[in-house]
């Protein structure tokens, strides 16, 4: 079968008049969007503008009213639960730090790796070199590593942050879905962590929610500002910054 | 493969409950069958069944350990399964009695020759045959377990919602179970016991030698939660407990991973029951209350829950005391004092006793660890820089 004839588009992530209401409030309204693959794209927009909303629509955690999902131009997101989504190759970072506390930084990046995750493979698990090499890149890459033997709950807010992302690099996905990575890090650490997500863009196609403007222009990619819902502007961080509407609404004048 | 498994899960505390355990199940039935009555070493038989039926009370509390304190699954029902495989020993034992019932009826238990039943319902079927009776002891609760949590985990029902479902389908059994038209004997239980494997289970031997097999239970069922508790799918359902949609999003499927904790949790509770049904002399549907599965709850919370130790100490150390107060004075008061122990605890040991315990040890321990090490470096071993990551 030619994979290539079957695709309805060549975009990795394809969001097309999406809706979805709860108890009558439109959260997300025609929301139509798509990633190409290799892309990073930075989400900005104000408190209730279906950020959030949309990236738990991708993950399967909301099912929509209507509209299309398309992952990697076959498959339909809408009709799968999160878990086979996260097999398909997506990952999610929460906008709170969601780290498994009473657990080491290890255990935690052991429990990401895309690895068998039957009951009966975790069970008979074994450690192997293959995989602890791959968690001390990991930890390497997110400079965890003198913190590995730590309890991720004793870490500080900036590390579960990194330990967060880290885990999605060891779950290796094909998207990952940011949820604002650098809310209550320091400048010094905002500023590693849009290097980090640059190194990481290398390989992975990437969308972040972010309100750091700073940190967004630092990313330097293509800007999606969402208001009620639905798409307000498109385009470089210039062009959005200076659209009339995204001032009015979320920029502020 | 299995001898990484093993070495795995012993770690020193585990060894030497181990230890403990299999030198009680040793030295107790040895000390009651071989001294001469009345010496001061010597366990007299009722005690030998009454620590015994303790022993089986902590596979329960082991059982229920495993899934809440590891996968945050809080069962109020287990109690349930404890009582089915305690019923399907029981239907065995009664199939033992033969014609010395009251009745003298061959086939037929008491119970149905006075409700003037004429042939042998088919649910009984096998149950003259021990091997098929050991095998229900398994099945039946595990079966219940896994139809029970297939619907309940695939529908994420979880929480206090998972605990009051539990609990309504202890009392749905326990109405069931009171029935005299449901075939197990309605109200009295089974009882009346006579053979167990051909032994009587009156005869000192017998239970003497239903101590031991209970503590051998608990060393493997204590085994098997090791084995799982320290592999790879230990720490998934701990992530479970922890974080359940950071663990979806991770690509487990949580309801499998419930489903099978929790249907092996009821299958060991099954044999708790089967243990217990013997030593004891009696099953009925008093066994099926809600409040015994709640009790057993509180053992774990006292013992320490996601420690396995504590909860096997826990049901031992409120047992007795349960045992002490009701035979005393203070009976009518116990129910108080349980629920008092159970706020307390609650308050003051939000980790129980093996959790509190090992909470100031552990700091103590690596104090001593990291004291052993400065003065390694004081002697020029270590290089410079490990000062620093010490810190």
């Amino acid at each position: 079968m030619n994979v290539m004839d079957t695709r309805a588009t060549s975009a990795m992530l394809y969001l097309d008049g999406v809706h979805v209401s709860f108890d009558g409030f439109h959260a997300i309204n025609n929301l139509s969007l798509a990633l190409e693959p290799g892309e990073m794209r930075a989400i900005i927009g104000p408190n209730g503008a279906g950020k959030t909303t949309m990236m738990d629509i991708i993950t399967g955690k909301t099912k929509p009213d209507e509209g299309t999902v398309l992952f990697d131009g076959v498959t339909d997101l809408t009709r799968l639960d999160e878990t086979r989504i996260a097999e398909l190759g997506i990952g999610r970072k929460f906008q709170k730090p969601t780290v498994f506390e009473s657990q080491t930084v290890q255990d935690n990046l052991l429990l990401a790796l895309n690895v068998d995750h039957s009951v009966r493979g975790t069970l008979f698990w074994r450690e192997s070199r293959a995989e602890t090499e791959r968690i001390q890149k990991v930890l390497e890459t997110i400079r965890l590593t003198d913190a590995r033997n730590r309890l991720a709950g004793s870490l500080s807010h900036g590390q579960k942050q990194w330990l967060e992302i880290g885990m999605l690099l060891a779950q290796d996905p094909k998207l990952l879905l940011v949820d604002e990575p650098v809310a209550g890090m320091t400048d010094v650490e905002t500023h590693q962590t849009a290097e980090l997500l640059k190194e990481i863009n290398k390989d992975h196609t990437i969308m972040v929610v972010e309100h750091d403007m700073t940190f967004v222009r630092e990313l330097g990619v293509k800007v999606t500002c969402l208001h009620e819902g639905t798409v307000l502007a498109e385009g470089s961080i210039d062009q959005v910054s200076s659209n009339e509407r995204v001032v009015e609404v979320y920029l502020g004048r | 493969m299995s001898a990484h498994i093993l070495t795995r899960s012993l770690d020193r505390a585990a060894t030497a409950f181990i230890l403990i355990v299999a030198a009680v199940g040793i030295l107790v039935p040895l000390s009651n069958l071989l001294l001469p009555q009345g010496s001061f070493l010597q366990v007299p038989t009722y005690l030998v069944a009454l620590w015994g039926k303790y022993v089986c009370y902590a596979i329960l509390a082991l059982s229920i350990d495993l899934i809440w304190g590891y996968c945050g699954i809080l069962s109020l029902g287990h109690g349930a399964f404890f009582a089915l495989g305690g019923y399907a020993m029981g239907m065995y034992l009664m199939r033992q009695i033969g014609s010395r019932g009251v009745y003298g009826n061959p086939i037929l238990p008491d119970f149905m020759v006075f409700l003037n039943w004429d042939k042998l319902p088919w649910y009984w079927y096998g149950f003259d045959m021990f091997p098929f009776a050991a095998l229900m002891v398994l099945v039946v609760p595990g079966l219940l377990a896994f139809c029970f949590g297939w619907l309940a985990f695939r529908s994420r029902v979880t929480g206090v919602y998972l605990s009051i479902i539990t609990q309504a389908m202890t009392y749905a059994l326990l109405l069931a179970f009171f029935r005299n038209d449901f075939g197990f004997g309605g109200n009295n239980g089974l009882t009346d016991f006579k053979d167990i494997l051909g032994f009587n289970v009156q005869a000192d031997g017998t239970r003497a030698a239903l101590f031991a097999l209970s503590c051998l239970a608990l060393i493997i069922g204590f085994l098997i939660c090791r084995a799982i508790v320290t592999s790879k799918l230990g720490k998934v359902l701990i992530a479970v407990r922890d974080a359940e949609s950071r663990t979806r999003f991770l690509g487990y499927r949580v309801e499998s991973y419930k489903l099978f904790v929790f249907t092996l949790s009821a299958c060991m509770a099954g044999v708790a029951g089967a243990l217990y049904v013997p030593q004891v002399g009696i099953i009925n549907p008093s066994e099926f209350a809600p409040g015994n599965s709640i009790e057993a709850v509180i053992w774990v919370a006292v013992g320490g829950r996601g420690t396995l130790v504590g909860a096997a100490l826990g049901a031992v150390v409120v047992n007795y005391a349960k045992t002490f107060f009701t035979s005393g004075p203070l009976a009518p008061y116990w129910l108080f004092m349980l629920g008092a122990l159970f706020i307390l605890v609650t308050l003051l040991l939000p980790k129980g006793i093996v959790g509190t315990f090992n909470s100031w040890w552990e700091p103590w321990r690596a104090q001593r660890v990291a004291a052993v090490e400065s003065a390694a470096r004081e002697d020029g071993i270590s290089e410079p820089n490990s000062a620093e990551q010490a810190q």
